[in-house]
């Protein structure tokens, strides 16, 4: 057995630090969804209070991981963000409210204040969601490069159906996470209202992302053929689909924490998924293939790769041990008292 | 407007609003530490009660430094893909690093800190509380690494690509309009890429000018407590940590100003002379206290002291500083210009400077107010000593409690300042020497975009910091509380007697 190549290891790194983010901000993400759909004043300072220790912390995991791809694969993040402006631009504007309106909502008392940072703090994250989930359409379906690895499309070509069927997808994806987390962090009324909503919400999800594969099994030939080389993929796509079901009967049966570790693995399994079938891609240019960035044609120096490789070995133990020592402190049902918001 | 303009305008927009908060967290978080172990050390409640008000503070400032700063790290794709594609083996290690080694740090650990009072003992949560402070002086440490490097790069080379070959290019090679896109700069030693020669002087007076804004928010809102007869203990207690807090880091600013000067000189002469406005080599070069240039005819107007900015860059009052005629040189610009005449290379010469104007006002007032500054920080601790900053009858002292009140701007202006003086001296280049500001704009990128997302952000930062300065005075007006929600009442202890060693009472 051969070792991967720094390249390979980075593109595995580079895919879980996205997926952590997307496993922990998007139940953030997915709280602040379900927030206005929550009436009473006290109830929605209990949904903020269940994420405000943490969202801070979560959303550093999509700093670290813009990072990461700058240091490993600077060629990949100039073409993306560059190339996404407009919808990077407006996701910033999302994750700028989304994060405010936590810490702004409850310092004042009046109904207008509150009501208006509640429509920020939803609608940031709901925009948020469809966003990202926009923005990985368009890099699973290949975006048009010129042969300097510039996008040459613009904004209206980046709202194509099948990127914002992903949008709406990765929307009811988080929404369901979030859902799963609240029932974790909630009791009485409060939780048994957010679990009428999850069968629901598994429904919609299950419902969409089989259309997302139907979908990018006529859209994206590429992928298929790739996949097809790579059968296990099917098998862990399989693993996928039974996760996600397995969320419903864990919660039925009352099992509130394993359903929310399925509801994780389903993500995992996801960008796995998609993982293996873009490997060794990192921006698939679509029509012309040949200008597509990799691994290896925009990639920093195995230098760089190797002392990035030392950062995270020291570093990722640490801020794993750190972070789940702070979860576990503030474990439990989450209950409003003198500090908070 | 060009991409170009508009870009930097852009840049300078969020960069100058997302450095209003980070100082400041720095800054309270160092005096966290202070006043958080003081409770830890005393058992005193009053401390506790410093803590606990200042933290609610520290979290306010916080949220909207992490709001804006994600931007920022947005933006070197967004709008500067060409110069990420150019320095992302080296610039792109310090971001990653900065995640992985502050922003989790803080971050995780702010959580205890906030939420954590009655979760966690004492003790781990003043360790919370070090985290926090730790996480944000690492924050500071990598960025201004990875700014420093581009100001005096270090332990590169470049590279030229083509295809799957990468051919080194020698030392000194000056990058050629046609090379973008094809060569770049990549590590040759990562620690020498850190300790580039400005990284250790900027950390230094960037994190001390944190520290100070930091001590004036202390200061301001304490003085105001004072002139009010509100939360008497409260703010004394407040007021001495942080005056004496401030008096000790601007003692050490001034050191660290001489020191960060005599960098500049020594690896950025153009920048410089540019802050001073020099424009001709001559010995006993003298330093214009305060003034203006006039660009055309290349002269500076106002008070000089001759022979004064040979001694603070020389430490010799006739070494001359050189000029700006002079910089760059001929054989560097013949690199740029190749087979251009002597004369006409002295006419590309001063595309090669900044904006001279804009980088000595900068520069003045970055020193006049921090001047003031470091004298009201001597000023308050004298006063300390003598017992009299608290005789709040009289109208002398209630005349310069005012002045503390509005002493919060002055670190605010001059953290501005000084990175005006650093980012627009540094121009042309966005990387010094090596790549110029106008070569590193996204290809991708028209300008009705920037320009849409320039109004954006404007507004958005109208409504974030009217919002901020709403709900700072909130809780300024509510002051601190106790765990109970009530007003502190007297502690029981005289706050006066815990600093009975330096306090005369």
């Amino acid at each position: 057995m051969h070792l991967p190549d720094l390249n390979t290891v980075w593109f595995l790194l580079v895919g879980i630090l996205f997926t952590g983010y997307a496993i922990l901000d998007g139940f953030d993400f997915g709280v602040g969804i379900l927030h206005l759909f929550i009436k009473k004043d006290e109830d929605r300072r209990i949904l903020l209070n269940s994420i405000g220790p943490v969202w801070d912390g979560n959303e550093v995991w999509l700093v670290t991981g813009g990072g990461a791809l700058f240091a490993a694969f600077p060629g990949a993040y100039a073409t993306v963000f560059s190339g996404f402006y407009n919808a990077f631009m407006l996701l910033l504007v999302a994750l700028i409210f989304r994060a405010v309106s936590i810490e702004f909502r409850s310092k004042e008392q009046g109904h207008a204040w509150r009501q208006g940072w509640d429509i920020a703090f939803s609608i940031g994250s709901f925009l948020a969601a469809l966003l990202i989930g926009v923005a990985m359409g368009n890099i699973t379906r290949g975006i048009s490069l010129n042969s300097e690895g510039d996008y040459i499309g613009n904004f209206i070509h980046l709202l194509n159906p099948y990127s914002l069927l992903l949008g709406v997808t990765v929307v009811a994806l988080f929404a369901m996470h979030g859902a799963i987390f609240l029932v974790l962090k909630t009791e009485g009324e409060l939780q048994s209202t957010i679990k009428g909503w999850v069968p629901g919400l598994i429904g919609l999800f299950l419902v969409l992302f089989a259309a997302f594969n139907i979908a990018t099994f006529f859209e994206c030939p590429n992928l298929v053929t790739v996949m097809l080389t790579r059968p296990y993929g099917f098998a862990i796509l399989g693993l996928d689909v039974l996760a996600a079901l397995s969320i419903a009967l864990l919660t039925t049966r009352g099992y509130e924490f394993g359903s929310f570790l399925m509801s994780s693995l389903t993500m995992v399994l996801l960008m796995a998924v998609l993982g293996i079938s873009y490997f060794p891609n990192l921006v698939m240019s679509n029509p012309d293939p040949s200008n597509s960035l990799t691994i290896y044609n925009c990639v920093s120096t195995t230098k760089t790769l190797g002392n990035m490789l030392v950062i995270a070995i020291i570093g990722v133990p640490i801020v794993l041990a750190y972070t789940a020592s702070i979860y576990w402190i503030f474990r439990g049902k989450t209950k409003l008292g003198h500090v908070g918001y | 407007m060009t991409v170009e303009i508009l870009s930097r305008i852009q840049f300078t927009l969020t960069a100058a609003f997302h450095y209003i908060y980070p100082p400041m967290s720095i800054g309270l978080g160092a005096l966290l530490v202070i006043m958080e172990g003081s409770y830890i050390k005393t058992k005193n409640p009053l401390y506790h009660q410093l803590a606990h008000f200042w933290t609610k503070v520290f979290g306010l400032v916080f949220a909207i430094g992490v709001a804006t700063g994600i931007v920022m790290e947005f933006e070197f794709g967004t709008n500067w893909a060409s110069y990420s594609r150019f320095v992302g083996d080296i610039f792109g290690s310090a971001l990653a690093a900065e995640g992985i080694f502050a922003f989790f740090l803080e971050s995780g650990f702010l959580a205890l800190l906030l939420f954590g009072w009655d979760k966690v003992g004492p003790k781990l949560h003043f360790f919370s509380t070090c985290m926090v402070a730790f996480g944000a002086h690492f924050s500071a440490l990598w960025i201004v690494v990875a700014n420093s490097w581009m100001q005096t790069p270090a332990g590169y080379h470049l590279e030229r690509i083509s295809g799957q070959t990468h051919t080194p290019l020698p030392e000194g090679y000056v990058v050629q309009a046609q090379d973008l896109g094809h060569v770049r700069a990549v590590v040759d030693n990562f620690w020498d890429m850190v300790l580039n020669p400005s990284s250790i002087d900027r950390l230094t007076h960037v994190v001390l000018g944190a520290w100070l804004t930091g001590a004036f928010v202390v200061i301001s809102i304490s003085a105001w407590y004072l002139l009010k007869g509100k939360h008497q203990d409260f703010a004394k207690a407040s007021l001495k940590i942080a005056l004496t807090f401030a008096a000790v880091t601007s003692l050490l600013q001034m050191i660290s100003a001489d020191i960060t000067a005599r960098g500049v000189v020594r690896d950025q002469p153009i920048k410089l002379a540019a802050m001073e406005g020099v424009y001709e080599t001559r010995d006993y070069t003298p330093m214009t206290l305060l003034g203006f240039v006039d660009a055309k005819k290349q002269e500076v107007h106002g008070p000089q002291i001759p022979g004064l900015l040979s001694f603070l860059c020389f430490h010799d009052c006739k070494q001359p500083v050189q000029g700006l005629l002079s910089m760059p040189s001929d054989e560097f610009l013949s690199l740029r210009y190749p087979g251009l005449s002597k004369e006409n290379l002295a006419k590309e010469r001063p595309k090669y400077w900044p904006m001279v104007g804009c980088v000595f006002q900068f520069y003045h007032i970055m020193i006049i107010v921090g001047t003031v500054l470091f004298g009201l920080a001597i000023l308050g601790v004298i006063l300390l000593w003598k017992g009299l900053l608290f005789k709040t009858d009289l109208p002398i002292i209630r005349g310069l409690l005012w002045v503390y009140v509005f002493s919060v701007l002055g670190p605010q202006i001059c953290n501005q300042a000084g990175w005006f003086t650093a980012e627009l001296g540094r121009q042309p280049w966005i990387v010094y020497n090596l790549l110029r500001t106008s070569e590193g704009l996204s290809r991708a990128v028209e300008a009705n975009q920037v320009a849409f997302s320039i109004i954006l952000f404007t507004l958005i930062y109208i409504l974030l910091f009217i919002t901020f300065i709403y709900l700072l005075n909130n809780k300024i007006q509510h002051g601190p509380v106790d765990d109970e929600g009530h007003h502190i009442k007297a502690p029981g202890v005289d706050p006066v007697d815990l600093f009975s060693k330096q306090g005369r009472a």
